[in-house]
Formats: structure tokens, C-alpha cells, sequence
């Protein structure tokens, strides 16, 4: 054991993971754990908008100046996780022009910077908005890859010298008195990097202070450490629908004080709409309903009106963590500030060494952070600086220009291009592939090299591998590809993992797929259905269903061969065997 | 001038050509009307008629098992006459490039997905993968292509307990290609016997490919490679392969662009041409002229301009939710867009899919209801037009994909409603 303090984060979230880059920066040794994949809970489950604090600006004015402050850090430290699309927010006739005026002053008294435009200029940006909208407020809002992002913090982590557990869910806080001195958690496959069929095992994963940074989680947590008060957080699901193309470049807002589905942000290739928002008990348990879906549809179209015919390919729930301290009794979940909190256990509970992070919004995830490690830091005695405002993340070193791949690595120069911004400064590390590098997923553009990075990177799991590459997250919803994937498995893994990961990714596509199922997308479906089943007869696989072959002799030994008798001399008669030749 | 014919097929698909192959067999006058590429690029070109009932062990003979299917199946509907029915007509069109027609029992091919699967009919190229074959097998794959990992698949195979031993080798396609080569551009290199360089020697892409098999052909007595051996030689591909290893050669079959589907494609509009079959390309069906229940002409959109083809009988044949011949909607629209056929569906789009991705799938299910004539029914269960036909995707009532009964359910609802056009429309001239 080395003589330097062990933290231990819990939650591999964007605000787990920002927590243990600055503290592992700090020169605190680091363990994080997490149940799922980096970004398994809210963070993963988001719209990818990078606020620029327009959207809190005449409501939470605190948190709008802190969204712009680190909205500017980001495009600096995340370049390649960034993109800077700006945002609209767009007045309709119906829409109070006295609220509009407010949203301006609103952004002006935070520091954001912004512009009106007429109907004809805003149109003239984002050509499908709507014929009849009044004006719009540019503001710098943009789109960030949250996935991309956490992989950035917890590799950035490691290079300082932290150890990075994913699916490995805490089981037990543990405690000698009042005092918190580790977390017991089960390896959902042996510690490292997650292999499929691995017997699991558990760990007890000793520290001088734990930090529970699970967001809707924080309770469950809260309970292990036998905490008297409860921590109370209250989840929120929203939905967001993805459409198959960007019908927007711009984020864009409905200038409206709040309400459900007002926001469309381009992301990749993608739009997203969103979101709802609706208490719910758990935030592993709630019910995705189809009116949710509609209501995204049927209200954005009054922003932009192809929404309606455009095809959506999946669409997916992520639960906010809200908290509110005790007392406060907001019965609207959508009042609830979105303000963080740093819930001390020696003060609030008298626990020791144990702190939980709750509330908060992913633009600020690296203030939150920053504060967190002060406040642990601060405890341990931990005399350093917090520098992740300024030292870029892995990925985003160095890379002003993005070059043309084609020539360098043999690929065509869309594919090149989209590898380059998402791989951002380790593009030469990723592409320079020993070997044929041919495209595995088509519609998001990745090659094998870059698959390949990611298996490195998350091991057999390739849910982790899409979230980290993209791939499988396109039109087709891995129709293509699924099976690519798993084959790019093999040779690393052993065939039963390589199929485990595709039947569970090929399971979890289905999962968000379910509710696009009409028009154009159900017939994608009807098509994957038809490859994946009637080509290639994975829902009867003898080897991984429950369909057996007992006899081969049953069937058709080929021309010459009477059914019946299927034995090898009679199969293996060649020359005449074949009608044709 | 006017167009008139006996029977008009709307699509040109697997279910489309044949029921025109079997109208066209007498002197009826027949139009196939086709808007798409065919779907049978889709295809992976097997021919599967019943795979599985609700059992663990896949069907051996397809024809024992009908009977234990339920009574609005379309094979129970249009009986075990019909299906052999498809099936003749079907070995008479593609001639010797099929297989399986010795025997009533279903084969057990390898699919590019690792899995085995019955099927009743393969191509020709496929034939030496049977898997109740015991021979040995190397399976070869290529580090330029994605599709499969022979070994992997070889291991899946094993893992399945096949009767023989299989082990699999990924190769690098002899020549050099770019990156992002797509299976095309493969599949013409063996095609023209391009010249490659192989081991510093010039040759033949199929000498160069045999050659860089051959040392790991062990004890194997057959070699099956991804189903891009070739296009228009696909044959001649075949042939010098194996003539250059010693062993049997056999094509996997794959998902699109599918090979073997499009070679299926270009024989079935072989066997359209020589049957005198007219054939309208390239636009659609977009409206009808009715009657009372008797359709008197499609309408097909032409550039622009309504133009009515008339006929005595008609067959709809366009697919089903992947061919476009159904469609549906967010407000939980299910319809059938030229005839607005009747196709039962709940109103509520969440009671389409199961939860699990292969659970039970009502959207599988979509299609027209038809009576023993395969005309479409309406709600009442009367048909909805006296001289409208329905073959292929566009018939509903069961999942084929589960069953593995797509192709098979074309080629039957074909033949029954190809005999049924072609009797009906030459007894209509008689009383005119």
C-alpha cells in the first residue's frame, strides 16, 4: 500500500469520473467503482446538450453562470467530445413575447452571450423551423458525446494512477464504528475489464474516505452506510426519441418557462428530442409509455415541422437525479432546482469519512467535482490544486486541425473524417491498425480499428464498445452489424463470450428500437428480424437456444444419398453427388 | 393504347415472379408490374418451407408437419397439393442451379450467423455444406471482410455437436484492396480471374485464392467460403476452386447484398422472359379502378401520369412490411396502401412487438387473410375483391420467420394464385 490517501468514488458517471480525475490529478490514489458500463446510470441516458445556461437563465441564474463558465472550459479541455453547434431559442406567435424579453435579460445578466434573429434569419440558419415562428435568441448552447467524455475523465484517471472497476455494483459500505472505511463489491466477472461467463467475485475495497457519487442511486448507497436520515433524491424519468438525421444543426429551445418536449439538439448523426419529466419511485423500475414518444412528436413539430414524418429509430429514459434538501417541498418535480449538493455524513449523519454528491446537471459535472475534491481534500489534509480546468482530457491534446485520412490509413474520407472527431487527438494511436482495417458499422462510420480501441478499452462487453464508438447506433440499429462486432471479439475471447455479447447487444438495441415501431422503421425492423432470423437462424441457434438437433441423419444428406441411412460413406461419395457437374 | 391482359402481378419479388411463371403456363396474356430492386437481394437465396413448429427439434419433413399447423395457416388454407405445386414450379425455373428436390426432407445448411438451419431447397453452390453431411469441414473467412470470423463460426458449428469435424482460417484476400473494399468488388476479382500478386508471382485471383487455402486444408474433404465466389461465372469460379483443392467447394450464404439471392433474381427474370411474361419496370401501383367488387385496372404512376393497365385478374405480390406492401403508422395504422386490404392489427402500436427481440412478433404476423383462392378478406371474412389475388410477404397469419416458412409461403400462395388467375381470366374469355 502506498502512503498516500485512497479515495474511493462510487458511480462511474460524468460526476464519479470527474471526481476521480481531479482528485487522481491531486495525487490522491483513486479507486472507482461502478455497477454498469462508465456512464450505465443518468449520464449515459442524456440528450447530449452542452447548456450554455439559456435554458436556467431567467429561473436559476446561479446555475446558468456556472453552465456558461464551465460550457467554456469544456470546448477547451473536451474538444473532441464537443461539438459547437449553438443553439436557438425560438418564439412562437402563441409564445409570451414578455417572457422572451426576459430569457434576453436573462442571458445578458449571466454572461451569455446573445443575439436576436429575425424569423427570415433564424430560418435561414435552421431552414426547417417553422414557416410561422416570431424570433429566436442565438445563444452558444452545444452537443457533447457524454460517453466520450466520462472515457476521457476515467482515462485521464488511470494515467494518473487510478484503478477504474466497472461492473462491479457495491454490495456493503463498510464501517468500524461511526467511521466508513471501504465498500465490499462484487465483480461481475473477476476484477479488470469485464469478460462474459467469468465467474464473479467479491472485493473488499478498503479507503480513507468514500465518496458516493451514484446520483439516483445515492440512497440505496446511503442505506448501506446505515445512514439514520435518508438521502432523500428524487428521480425523474424524461424520454428522449432519436430521429435518423440531423433535421436541425442547431440546438434547438422552444422560448417557453418550461414545459415537456422543447428541446431538439443534433448529436452525431442523429437528432434527439426531448424530454419529459415525471417522478418516479425507482430509478431501475419505471415504465417507458408511448405517450411520451407521441408527446415529443406532436409538440417539437410545432418548432420543426418534418419531425412528424421524419422516421425516429429508437428512443430511450434516463432519470434525473434530483434532490431538494428536506423541508423545501416542491410538489412539481420540474421546480426542483438543479443545483447540487454536497452532503457532508459527519454533519448531517455523524457517519465518518463519507460524503455523497447529489443533484447537479452534467454541463457542471467538473465543477462539481472540483468541489468535491476540495471538500475531501480538505478533510484528508490534501494540500493541491485543482487543474482540470485547464489540462486538456485524452483525446483533445493538440488537435487544431483535422486532417484528411484518406491517404494516411486507406479510408475513404467521410469515414476518416468522423473516426478523427471522435477519436480527436488519438486518432493516429487508433487508425494506424496492423492489418486490413475494413468499416464494421456502416451507418456511424467505424472501422475495425476503432472497434477494436474499444474492446481494448471495455473488454467484452460490446454495449461499451457502441457507447464507445458509436457503432450499432445508426439507421439500421445493428441489423448490419451486430454480428461484426461479436466477430471482432474473437481470437481475444472464446466463441460462447463473443455470442453472449452479441445476443445481449443485439437484446439491447431491441429494447430502445421497440418504440419507433411504425413506417419506414418498422419495416427496418422487419428486415433485421428477417436477417437475424430467417438468414441467419439465430432464434433457433442449436448452440444457444433451446433448440436442439439430435439426430442429423434426419435430414438431407445430399444427391445420392437416401435420407435415411445419412452416414459418412454415404455423404462422402463425391463425383456424382452433385446434378450438376 | 389501352393495355390489357389476362393477369396483371404487381411485384416482381420471389411470390411475384412465380405466380407469374405459373399464369403464363397456358395462353393467358400476363404483365408483371415492378417498381424496386428486388428484395431477393436481401435474400440469402435458401428456400426454407417449414422449419419449426412449436418444438425443440427442427421439422425433418416439412410435409408430415403441416398438418399439425392451425387451420388459417396460408399452408393449411391452401393444402399440401399447393406447396409441391410451388416447389415443381419453382425446380423448374432455376433448373440445376437448386438442390433438394430428391427428397421431401429438409436440409441442414450452415448460416453465415454460425447457426444451422433447415431449408428445402439451396442453391447449387451451397450444397457441399449440408451439415447431416459427415465429410470435414474447413470454413474460411477473410480479414477484409466483417460479415463472420471462421473461426468463431467454426467453434459455433462444433458447439452444436455437427456430426463432422470443422475448423475455420481467416486468410487475406489475395491482391490489395482498399480499406473500405465492399464484398462486390471480391466477388468481380474471382469473377474476371484478375490478375493478383500472390507470393511474388503474378496470377488468376481464383489460382492465387486456392493457393493461399490450400495449406490449411488438412483433413478436410470440403471447403466453404463467404457467398461471394463470383457472379456471373459464379459456376466456372466454383469449379476451378475445387478443381485447383481437390476438395468441394460450397458458398455460406450471407445477408445483403446477397449473392446467391441476386443469381436467384437474374434466373427467375430468365424464366419470366421465356415464358413471353411482359414485364412493366421501374414504376409504381398506386391506385385501382373498381367495379363494385371486380377491379378493372391498376393505375400505375408513371412519371407523373396515371396510366390504367386492365386485366381480368390480378395478383398482388408486394412484400410484405420490408417490400413496402404493407405500411403502417404512429397513430397505429396498419394498411395494405394500393387495394386497402383488410389486415388485421390492434389500434395500439405497443401490442406490435414482443419485449424480447425474438419473443413472439405480432408485426411478423401483418398480411392480407386470404380464402383457399388466396383472395385477400375483409373484415367480414368475405373477399374483398372477386378477382384480386394475394402471394408472398403481402399474406399475413403467421411468423415465417420463426417457422422459417417465408419462401415456401411465396412459392405456395404463388402457385394457387397463379393456377386460380390463369383458370379464371381463360373462363371469363369463354363466356365473353
Amino acid at each position: 500500500m502506498s502512503s498516500k490517501p485512497h479515495v474511493i468514488v462510487i458511480g462511474g458517471g460524468s460526476t464519479g469520473c470527474g471526481i476521480a480525475r481531479d482528485l487522481a490529478m491531486r495525487g490522491v490514489e483513486v479507486t472507482l467503482v461502478e455497477q454498469g458500463n462508465l456512464t450505465h446510470g443518468t449520464t449515459g441516458r442524456m440528450h447530449g446538450l452542452l447548456h450554455s445556461g439559456g435554458r436556467y437563465a431567467v429561473a436559476d441564474q446561479a446555475s446558468a453562470k456556472e453552465c456558461m463558465i464551465e460550457n467554456r472550459i469544456l470546448r477547451d479541455i473536451a474538444s473532441h467530445c464537443v461539438e459547437e453547434t449553438g443553439g436557438l431559442f425560438v418564439k412562437r406567435p402563441e409564445d409570451s413575447e414578455e417572457y422572451f424579453q426576459k430569457k434576453l435579460e436573462g442571458c445578458k445578466e449571466c454572461d451569455i452571450p446573445v443575439e436576436v434573429l429575425s424569423a427570415e434569419e433564424a430560418r435561414k440558419e435552421e431552414p426547417y423551423l417553422a414557416k410561422d415562428i416570431d424570433k429566436a435568441i442565438r445563444v452558444p448552447d452545444g452537443a457533447v458525446d457524454p460517453f466520450r467524455l466520462c472515457v476521457a475523465n476515467a482515462a485521464s484517471a488511470e494515467e494518473h494512477g487510478a484503478r477504474i472497476e466497472t461492473h462491479a455494483p457495491v454490495v456493503d459500505v463498510l464501517k468500524e464504528g461511526d467511521e466508513v472505511v471501504g465498500v465490499e463489491v462484487e465483480h461481475e466477472s473477476g476484477p479488470g475489464k469485464r469478460v462474459h461467463r467469468e465467474p464473479g467475485t467479491r472485493e473488499e475495497i478498503r479507503g480513507d474516505y468514500v465518496v458516493n457519487a451514484t446520483g439516483a442511486w445515492a440512497g440505496q448507497i446511503g442505506e448501506m452506510a446505515g445512514l439514520e436520515k435518508e438521502i432523500e433524491v428524487r428521480p425523474g424519468k424524461g424520454v428522449m426519441t432519436i430521429m435518423n438525421t440531423r433535421q436541425v444543426d442547431t440546438v434547438v429551445n422552444r422560448c417557453k418557462p418550461k414545459g415537456d418536449a422543447d428541446i431538439v439538439v443534433p448529436h452525431e448523426t442523429t437528432c434527439i428530442l426531448g424530454t419529459t419529466d415525471v417522478e418516479v419511485d425507482d430509478p431501475e423500475d419505471y415504465p417507458e409509455e408511448q405517450w411520451e414518444v407521441d408527446l415529443m412528436i406532436d409538440t417539437l413539430k410545432e418548432l420543426v415541422p418534418i419531425i412528424e414524418e421524419a422516421r425516429t429509430i429508437r428512443s430511450f429514459w434516463g432519470v434525473r437525479p434530483l434532490y431538494e434538501p428536506p423541508g423545501t417541498g416542491t410538489s412539481d418535480s420540474t421546480d426542483i432546482t438543479r443545483d447540487f449538493f454536497l452532503l457532508d455524513h459527519s454533519d448531517r449523519d455523524s457517519v465518518e469519512n463519507f460524503t455523497s454528491i447529489v443533484g447537479g446537471k452534467f454541463t457542471t459535472y467538473r465543477m462539481m467535482g472540483e468541489d468535491i475534491s476540495d471538500h475531501v481534500c480538505d478533510k484528508l489534509g490534501v494540500d493541491a490544486e485543482c487543474r482540470t480546468d485547464e489540462v486538456p482530457l485524452p483525446g483533445s491534446e493538440d488537435f487544431s486541425v483535422l486532417r484528411d485520412y484518406m491517404d494516411e490509413f486507406g479510408i475513404r474520407s467521410p469515414i476518416g473524417r468522423r473516426s478523427a472527431q471522435r477519436l480527436g487527438s488519438r486518432t493516429d494511436e487508433v487508425l494506424d491498425y496492423d492489418g486490413p482495417n475494413p468499416v464494421v458499422c456502416e451507418c456511424e462510420a467505424v472501422t475495425r480499428a476503432e472497434v477494436q480501441d474499444g474492446i481494448e478499452g471495455s473488454g467484452s462487453d460490446l454495449n461499451a464498445v457502441r457507447l464507445r464508438t458509436r457503432a450499432s447506433m445508426g439507421n439500421c440499429q445493428g441489423a448490419f452489424c451486430c454480428h461484426r462486432m461479436a466477430a471482432e471479439l474473437y481470437d481475444e475471447y472464446d466463441e460462447e463470450t463473443a455470442y453472449d455479447a452479441w445476443d445481449e447487444l443485439y437484446q439491447e438495441r431491441w429494447k430502445g428500437e421497440r418504440h419507433a415501431m411504425w413506417g419506414r422503421q418498422l419495416s427496418q425492423a422487419a428486415l433485421k428480424y428477417s436477417l437475424h432470423g430467417t438468414t441467419m437462424n439465430r432464434d433457433k441457434d442449436a448452440a444457444t437456444t433451446d433448440t436442439v438437433i439430435s439426430d442429423f441423419t434426419a435430414f438431407d444428406t445430399g444427391v445420392g444419398a437416401s435420407p435415411s441411412d445419412g452416414t459418412a460413406e454415404t455423404a462422402a461419395t463425391d463425383g456424382g453427388r452433385r446434378g450438376g457437374d | 393504347m389501352a393495355i390489357r391482359e389476362d393477369v396483371i402481378v404487381i411485384g416482381g419479388g420471389l411470390a411475384g415472379s412465380m405466380a407469374a411463371l405459373e399464369a403464363a403456363d397456358s395462353d393467358a396474356s400476363v404483365r408483371l408490374i415492378t417498381h424496386k430492386k428486388s428484395t431477393l437481394r436481401h435474400a440469402s437465396g435458401l428456400i426454407d418451407v417449414l422449419g419449426y413448429l412449436d418444438e425443440e427439434e427442427p421439422v425433418a419433413d416439412p410435409f408430415a408437419a403441416i398438418s399439425e399447423l392451425p387451420d388459417d395457416h396460408p399452408y393449411s388454407i391452401a393444402g399440401e397439393a399447393a406447396i409441391r405445386d410451388g416447389l415443381a414450379r419453382f425446380d423448374e425455373a432455376v433448373g440445376d442451379t437448386y438442390q433438394g428436390d430428391h427428397t421431401d426432407t429438409n436440409a441442414l445448411l450452415p448460416t453465415f450467423g454460425g447457426a444451422i438451419k433447415p431449408t428445402a431447397r439451396y442453391p447449387d453452390a451451397a450444397a457441399a455444406g449440408l451439415a447431416s453431411d459427415s465429410r470435414d469441414m474447413l470454413v474460411v473467412g477473410f480479414e477484409e471482410l466483417t460479415e463472420y470470423n471462421a473461426d468463431m463460426l467454426a467453434d459455433h458449428l462444433a458447439a452444436a455437436d455437427v456430426p463432422f469435424a470443422v475448423d475455420g482460417v481467416e486468410l487475406n484476400f489475395p491482391g490489395t484492396y482498399a480499406n473500405d473494399s465492399r464484398v462486390t468488388r471480391f466477388a468481380k476479382r474471382l469473377d474476371n480471374d484478375e490478375d493478383v500478386e500472390y507470393e511474388g508471382k503474378t496470377m488468376g485471383a481464383r489460382e492465387a485464392l486456392a493457393e493461399s487455402v490450400k495449406p490449411h486444408i488438412g483433413d478436410a474433404e470440403r471447403v466453404g467460403f463467404p457467398a461471394f465466389l463470383g457472379d456471373d461465372h459464379a459456376a466456372d469460379v466454383r469449379a476451378d476452386l475445387e478443381r485447383e483443392l481437390g476438395v468441394d467447394v460450397f458458398e455460406i450464404p450471407m445477408g445483403p447484398p446477397s449473392f446467391p439471392g441476386m443469381r436467384l433474381a437474374d434466373r427467375l427474370k430468365e424464366a419470366v422472359d421465356d415464358a413471353g411474361i411482359h414485364i412493366s419496370a421501374g414504376n409504381p401501383v398506386i391506385d385501382y379502378e373498381a367495379d363494385g367488387d371486380e377491379i378493372e385496372a391498376v393505375i400505375v404512376d408513371s412519371k407523373g401520369r396515371e396510366v390504367p393497365y386492365h386485366a381480368e385478374e390480378f395478383i398482388l405480390a408486394t412484400g410484405g412490411l420490408v417490400g413496402k406492401g404493407i405500411d403502417s403508422d404512429r397513430d397505429g395504422t396498419v394498411e395494405e396502401p394500393i387495394f386497402d386490404c383488410h389486415i388485421p392489427h390492434s389500434d395500439d402500436r405497443y401490442d406490435w412487438f414482443d419485449e424480447e427481440a425474438f419473443g413472439n412478433q405480432p408485426f411478423a404476423h401483418f398480411g392480407v387473410r386470404i380464402d383457399e383462392g388466396m383472395r385477400p378478406l375483409d373484415a367480414d371474412g368475405s373477399p374483398e375483391f372477386s378477382n384480386l389475388r394475394a402471394a408472398g410477404g403481402v399474406v399475413g397469419g403467421t411468423d415465417p420467420v420463426a417457422e422459417k416458412s417465408q419462401s415456401g409461403i411465396s412459392l405456395t400462395t404463388a402457385a394457387v394464385a397463379g393456377q386460380r388467375a390463369r383458370e379464371r381470366a381463360a373462363k371469363r374469355e369463354v363466356s365473353q
